[in-house]
């Protein structure tokens, strides 16, 4: 995360995010919203920077973009008993097979989880827009990046699973500033 | 009894807020949804509606731009909108209170918390 100022007066006035701060920042907000929406208590796992290929038997994804002065992604991956298990307690209903109740709670776990992030660092870097989530389910599906960056994968156990927060953000090349959420697309691409 | 007007483009979060009003010990009436602000200006332009909850980030019209054109009618100046939002920049929030947000509530958010916030406008 210490790439060149660019010339742009808006750069300038932003600061550097350091992965150190940025994972703290992912930590955090994961464990903001599962304990204030979920009731749960989740504890992180070691982090790390890689290049996304996730392979599930049955996945659930969640994406939500960033835009800004610098730019990225948050993604959220889970088996799909999970991403069940997690609507099961955000909508106080049983869900057990994923409905449109479990992409949209799953969804909307992911732009919390993002959006307090950006709440936590834009401070230090510029604001930030959202963007709307997409929710993927299928079955060994694989997500690659379309650029060249590492993501910050950071891992959470949840009873005997695991579900990984994955966030990737760089100061953008051209400053795309415009006011409201942002219709730009996710730099991930899946198959499924 | 308030009929309530609730704005999210989250089904997820519009069950809940749903939810927590109905347990609250307040007299709600019929809850409206809508997932963005378009829709919701056509609700209240069909119902009579007492208070509003309303997200920010929304696809279509985004929820300081609904609030900005509920503030700009007389007819719905007095009409309570409470922000509830992942946005909880000051600068986002300073926003919504110059435009005239009745209330701001951040999301991750626990019913206690609606439930205080919501108490004053029944």
């Amino acid at each position: 995360m210490t790439e060149s100022r660019g010339s742009d007066e808006r750069q300038t006035e932003t600061q550097e995010l350091t992965r150190a701060e940025l994972i703290a920042a992912v930590k955090g907000a994961t464990h903001d919203v599962f304990s204030t929406m979920l009731g749960l208590e989740i504890e992180a796992g070691e982090s790390s920077l890689k290049k996304p290929a996730t392979a599930e038997a049955s996945a659930v994804v969640s994406l939500v973009g960033l835009a800004g002065t610098w730019a990225g992604a948050g993604s959220m991956s889970c088996s799909a008993s999970l991403a069940c298990m997690l609507s099961s307690r955000l909508l106080t209903t049983e869900c057990i097979s994923v409905t449109e109740d479990v992409l949209d709670s799953v969804a909307e776990l992911i732009n919390m989880i993002v959006g307090n992030v950006k709440n936590a660092v834009e401070e230090r870097i510029g604001p930030m827009w959202l963007s709307t989530p997409t929710v993927i389910f299928g079955r060994n599906l694989q997500t690659r990046s379309a650029g060249n960056q590492d993501w910050t994968v950071v891992p959470f156990r949840i009873g005997e699973e695991t579900m990984h927060v994955q966030i990737c953000l760089s100061r953008s090349r051209e400053t795309p500033f415009r006011e409201g959420r942002p219709g730009f697309l996710i730099p991930h691409m899946m198959n499924l | 009894m308030l009929d309530v007007l609730i704005v999210d483009d989250s089904a997820a979060i519009r069950k809940i807020l749903q939810r927590v009003l109905r347990q609250a010990a307040v007299p709600v009436g019929t809850v409206y949804e809508a997932s963005d602000g378009v829709e919701a200006l056509e609700i209240l332009k069909a119902q009579t509606v007492g208070l509003v909850l309303s997200d920010i980030n929304m696809p279509n019209m985004d929820g300081l731009e609904f609030l900005s054109r509920v503030k700009a009618q007389e007819v719905w100046k007095k009409l309570p909108v409470v922000m509830v939002s992942t946005e909880g920049g000051q600068a986002k929030v300073l926003e919504a209170v110059e435009l005239g947000a009745a209330g701001y509530v951040r999301k991750p958010f626990t019913a206690e918390q609606i439930k205080s916030k919501l108490a004053g406008f029944f």
